[in-house]
């Protein structure tokens, strides 16, 4: 996978427990390096051995770590670059969610070789969407969940997610929109500011 | 006063939109723009509209009816034949008339689309970003990969770097940095393995009767065969000016681990021919294992090792001792015959 997925990884596990445990994580799995270059791309194994290491490590499934990932990617200040790009994609939640489906195009015009979920978004009734996740690596669909709900917040709408059914490759999402504005929300400027 | 509604030429329009498209109510295409028209071979105008393309729905509608094509909201078409190339855009009614207007850019597939239909910057609207996201586009590959390949020499250097941080440069061999290293990582992951410190005998005489370069060679000479005594994963390195140790990965047969170092001595007496003098030395030898040990400690084999070595020593030198774990140390293997012209160095020795 992508440089900067491991790396997200990498900083994901150091932010949030530290460097000894990225350490551990390093030993254990037997990657042969102690730090992630953005923009190598690695053999997918790699991360498998990576995320396995961290369940082990920290004793929690990768569901829960691949989730944690994805909130993580959308709240810490090291990653605030990611959240902002995420929120480009509308004014409203609502907005957000049918701009997923050119998430992957856009993420492929700014690094052509980085591989991300491919996601459709569907409305299903008033209020109700279906995403389909299509990843080659199983799991991701967590991380993905961890990203929604999270952006559900920082829009300040109130959401109830679902994992829906499974159609081969795809896996889905069904998202419930309870209400649009339902808290304050983060703030949001397009222009970025300097030195923020 | 009563406004005029607004009309336009179809010049205005193409010039305005040249990628719009002319629906009529019962879905022909009526009129395409002229870059909408180089999309495809032959003219749009005539042919059915959902023939031509797939409207891809995300939003239901919200009258509930839906229309063939949704009005007043983002658009997504794709072409039901290859290229299948992604347009978007907005389809608004036309007033006065039950024809719908569509104007459509190529978004995200704006990249592929200039290469499959050989558009220029002509072919786009005015205030299209068109050509500034290719501009944006090609600037940030080719800045990505000197970035790519930057990383790439870095990564490069920083290898041969951590290489020669590891490498004895005299010889070839590795240091004791790597050697820590590599036992260090062995006895943590619970790998079997021999462990053979050497020391050579009579190199201090050499040295002095011959000088450092004489030396170095001598030195050099040890290195190669040393390297060829051991496999490709076990590791032999030069811990100290003529000190070495060596690690046999997953080879902890004492017998075997003795006669390999016997053979090592009698290949270090084969005498360095440096100008026209013979350099003869040899080397002392002791041998421990991970076997002789509950939970192997680095320090205390290389201290155990480093024991039967000079136990070797004070036999006569030339010999291979083991470590003995119950007794402390004991001598295995007679003393190899001395050096054929070893008198002349003893003095040297002693000294």
């Amino acid at each position: 996978m992508h440089g900067l997925v491991n790396r997200a990884i990498q900083c994901f596990l150091r932010d949030t427990y530290g460097s000894a445990t990225w350490s551990t994580v390093v030993e254990t799995s037997n990657i042969g390096f102690n730090d992630f270059e953005a923009m190598f791309v690695y053999p997918d194994s790699v991360t498998v051995a990576v995320i396995e290491s961290a369940c082990k490590t920290l004793g929690k499934p990768a569901d829960v770590i691949l989730e944690d990932i994805g909130t993580y990617l959308v709240t810490h200040p090291n990653t605030e670059s990611l959240r902002r790009l995420l929120r480009f994609g509308g004014e409203t939640f609502e907005e957000f969610l049918y701009s997923l489906n050119d998430l992957k195009g856009r993420a492929q015009l700014a690094l052509a070789d980085i591989e991300i979920p491919n996601l459709t978004v569907e409305e299903t009734a008033p209020g109700a969407f279906s995403i389909g996740v299509d990843f080659s690596q199983p799991g991701y669909i967590y991380a993905v969940m961890g990203v929604l709900r999270t952006m559900a917040d920082d829009y300040g709408a109130l959401v109830y997610l679902e994992r829906g059914a499974r159609e081969g490759t795809v896996e889905r999402i069904e998202v419930f929109l309870l209400e649009a504005s339902f808290a304050e929300g983060r703030s949001f400027d397009l222009a970025a500011r300097q030195g923020a | 006063m009563t406004r005029q509604p607004l009309t336009m030429t179809n010049s205005v329009l193409d010039t305005l939109m040249p990628m719009h498209l002319l629906v009529s109510a019962c879905g022909t295409i009526r009129r395409a723009g002229p870059t909408m028209s180089k999309l495809r071979e032959g003219p749009l105008a005539g042919q059915a509209f959902s023939t031509l393309f797939t409207v891809r729905r995300s939003r239901r509608d919200p009258t509930g009816e839906e229309s063939f094509i949704p009005l007043n909201q983002k658009l997504h078409l794709v072409f039901c034949d290859p290229p299948k190339t992604s347009l978007k855009g907005i389809a608004v009614p036309v007033l006065g008339s039950s024809d719908i207007l569509i104007n459509l850019s190529f978004g995200l597939s704006v990249v592929d689309a200039v290469t499959d239909y050989e558009l220029n910057s002509a072919d786009f609207a005015a205030t299209e970003m068109a050509i500034e996201m290719l501009y944006l586009v090609e600037a940030k590959s080719a800045v990505l990969e000197e970035t790519k390949q930057l990383n790439a020499r870095l990564q490069g250097a920083k290898i041969a770097a951590e290489e020669q941080a590891y490498t004895d440069t005299l010889t070839g061999l590795k240091n004791r940095r790597a050697m820590d290293h590599v036992m260090e990582r062995m006895t943590s992951s619970k790998v079997r393995f021999g462990l053979m410190h050497i020391d050579l005998d009579y190199f201090k005489s050499v040295n002095d009767t011959y000088g450092h370069a004489a030396g170095d060679a001598v030195l050099q000479t040890v290195g190669r065969i040393l390297s060829e005594e051991t496999r490709g994963d076990d590791m032999a390195a030069r811990v100290g000016g003529d000190e070495f140790v060596l690690i046999f990965n997953r080879f902890t047969e004492v017998s075997r681990l003795v006669k390999t170092a016997e053979r090592i001595i009698e290949r270090l007496e084969v005498p360095t021919i440096w100008e026209d003098a013979q350099c003869r030395i040899s080397g002392s030898i002791g041998i421990t294992t991970s076997d002789f040990y509950d939970t192997p400690d680095v320090a205390r084999m290389l201290a155990d090792a480093d024991a039967a070595l000079y136990l070797s020593k004070d036999k006569g030198r030339a010999c291979v001792s083991v470590h003995d774990p119950a007794v402390g140390q004991e001598a295995k293997g007679a003393p190899l015959g001395p050096p054929a012209d070893r008198a002349g160095q003893q003095a040297g020795r002693l000294g």
